[in-house]
């Protein structure tokens, strides 16, 4: 088992722990810096959109594992993300500045809907965004003069100080760096009075209420960046799909997105950005052994949404922490060994809770 | 007079809609109400009860009656049987965690569905399909006040079972306070596992009332999420407020789609759901409740 000790305010401040999770990061950011060069075309798209995943799944991991507000609506965000940047950029308008704005207007739309229905405990706050996905789903359909309706429209090439984003190699750099952004935002965020706010109000509304947090505004607030991160992802993401057609923005979207945060380990950015490559991996999974597996069963229509839900049943079943928590479970064997018990991981026995008065 | 009578049809069609998102909003409410637990696959259970009774009753030819009540006896038991070996594992763990839990059940069933099924839709011979009564001059279809009638009977019979018999004082108690309920020696466990089947075979029953309307298929879980504005407006926590708030959902829903333009019908439900959440979240017919820390 490893200690760390603490000898000068620095290493309170730092965001990594030792010397070798730097070398490790550092490694990580070689090969990922390096990763087109290596990898073919192919792998390269598949991991820009595991980023751009990444980018919502980090976003949702603020809102659900550190803050504990649930939400079933973040397509809703990442399409309004999406359509924003998408307009603004057949207006004309350069994409170094449409990517901020449909940052900062997905999370105005965030808190627009965040305020009055962050009044409402876990269970409601699910229904009411179900419900506010669902409405934006149908005004993507039917804003035809903005959105093109049905047939959708062709997303117009961002251009970055000239240089034309056009290929799986633009799309991953540029995703790189916003989830790159987003991750230093986030880290930095939860070290920061308004996390620690965010976590207060995860573990007891009420004991927050009473240490003096205001809840409605740090609710709102966890919500509009939530929601404004999402939108960024939205924005890339338009540029990853090219084509923006309203049926992207279902519910099972947001299912996704909180497979990821659930399936990565609540609590964790990390587990965000493994959570993300999960879902991102499991279709490209499916299309590799499709035609291996027997009585035909990689043929059936509804095979992934299926395997999402059952993934999801069993990681809340059998393994709440997730990937994760399995990563930290098999770090610490090895540290320990040989040590580990049996009763080390057991969980508590648990009693229904009531929620129904807070 | 025309006008009129166009009004009161839309009235009953949009009651005998409501009613069938008053039942899936009383499963909802069933299981709210004892365990806490939000059952996010309701509507898909809905749809296998569906799906079991056009196996019964068209597939094995039995008659309509019997088939149903089988159906709805066989989903009952699907239901206990969900609680006792999944659902109770999660007591006690976060609210999101058991709506995650039935969410992704629902996608479960939804392609198990499809595997033993087919996706295309199916229907069976009832005794209400294609028949009008002339009621006055009015003529209602015999489906949509099968409806009706049939949500009314099960009120009845849920209203006696709840207030009258042993074991359902005994869910009443359970669900007003656990502990003090284990105290007097309620099995617990085994009458929530017991207020799941009878979901189940609520929400059985809402897809056989629904099947002369619209067919059976593998999508038509996807009602609950309509049901959820009428549980919303009963308050989530009342029985006779959900079927109301069906009713009235049924009857906006109606009313939008013959007065407004095209596309306001499918968001109406979802607008009146956030109307009430942001106006009055504890709804029509709310308790008063604080707490204690």
């Amino acid at each position: 088992m490893r200690h760390f000790f603490r000898t000068d305010y620095r290493q309170d401040l730092s965001l990594y722990r030792s010397n070798s999770e730097r070398v490790w990061y550092a490694i990580l950011a070689v090969l990922l810096l390096a990763g087109p060069q290596i990898l073919g075309e192919f792998y390269v798209g598949e991991l820009g959109g595991l980023f751009i995943f990444a980018i919502a799944g980090v976003a949702l991991m603020l809102l659900v594992g550190y803050t504990g507000l649930i939400s079933l609506g973040h397509a809703a965000f990442l399409g309004i993300g999406a359509y924003v940047n998408a307009v603004l950029l057949k207006q004309g308008v350069p994409f170094l500045i449409t990517l901020p704005v449909a940052g900062l207007f997905t999370a105005l739309c965030g808190a627009a809907i965040g305020r009055p229905t962050l009044r409402m405990s876990g269970l409601y706050l699910a229904i009411a965004t179900l419900a506010f996905g669902s409405i934006v789903g149908t005004v993507f359909q039917k804003w035809e003069s903005v959105t093109g309706g049905f047939d959708g429209f062709a997303v117009p090439t961002p251009y970055i100080f000239g240089i034309a984003i056009d290929n799986t190699t633009g799309i991953y750099y540029t995703s790189l760096a916003v989830l790159v952004f987003v991750l230093w935002v986030s880290a930095n965020l939860l070290r920061s009075p308004i996390g620690r706010a965010m976590v207060a109000i995860r573990d007891s509304e009420v004991s927050a209420q009473s240490m003096g947090i205001n809840l409605a505004r740090y609710k709102t607030l966890a919500f509009a960046i939530s929601a404004g991160m999402t939108g960024l992802a939205g924005a890339l993401f338009a540029h990853y799909v090219r084509f923006l057609a309203p049926d992207a923005f279902d519910v099972l979207l947001s299912v996704q997105f909180i497979t990821i945060v659930f399936v990565g380990g609540l609590g964790s950015l990390r587990g965000a950005i493994l959570g993300a490559a999960f879902v991102r991996l499991l279709p490209q999974f499916i299309a590799i052994v499709r035609d291996e597996l027997p009585f035909g069963i990689g043929r059936l229509p509804g095979l992934e949404p299926s395997l999402f839900g059952l993934v999801l049943v069993l990681v809340i079943l059998f393994q709440p922490g997730g990937l994760n928590g399995m990563w930290l479970k098999s770090k610490a064997w090895f540290q320990e060994f040989p040590f580990k018990r049996q009763t080390s991981y057991r969980r508590q026995k648990s009693y229904a809770k009531s929620e129904r008065l807070r | 007079m025309e006008d009129a009578a166009r009004i009161l049809q839309l009235v009953v069609n949009g009651a005998a809609a409501g009613c069938i998102y008053g039942l899936i909003a009383l499963g909802f409410v069933l299981i709210y109400k004892a365990t806490e637990m939000v059952n996010f696959a309701q509507g898909d259970i809905m749809m296998l009860g569906g799906f079991v009774a056009f196996s019964l009753i068209a597939q094995w030819g039995l008659p309509y009656w019997l088939g149903a009540l089988l159906a709805i006896v066989i989903t009952a038991a699907f239901g206990y049987l969900l609680d006792a070996f999944v659902l109770r594992r999660v007591i006690g763990q976060p609210q999101f965690a058991v709506v995650m839990l039935t969410l992704g059940l629902g996608f479960i069933f939804r392609a198990v569905a499809g595997i033993t099924w087919g996706y295309d839709s199916v229907g069976f011979n009832t005794p209400f399909t294609n028949r009008t009564i002339n009621v006055g001059g009015l003529i209602l279809g015999a489906d949509n006040l099968s409806i009706i009638v049939g949500t009314v009977l099960l009120c009845l019979v849920l209203y006696v079972f709840f207030s009258k018999t042993r074991l359902g004082v005994a869910m009443q108690a359970a669900s007003q306070n656990q502990l003090a309920a284990y105290y007097m020696g309620i099995p617990v466990r085994r009458i929530f596992s017991l207020i799941w089947a009878i979901s189940a075979g609520v929400a059985c029953l809402a897809g056989i009332l629904l099947s002369p309307v619209s067919m059976i298929d593998v999508n038509m879980g996807s009602l609950a999420i309509k049901s959820f504005a009428a549980a919303v407006i009963g308050g989530f926590g009342s029985i006779p407020g959900c079927l109301v708030g069906g009713v009235l959902v049924g009857i906006v829903e109606q009313f939008a789609g013959y007065k407004l333009p095209a596309g306001f019908q499918e968001v109406t439900s979802n607008v009146v759901l956030l109307l009430m959440l942001i106006v009055r979240p504890q709804g029509l017919f709310a308790e008063r409740m604080g707490k204690r820390v």
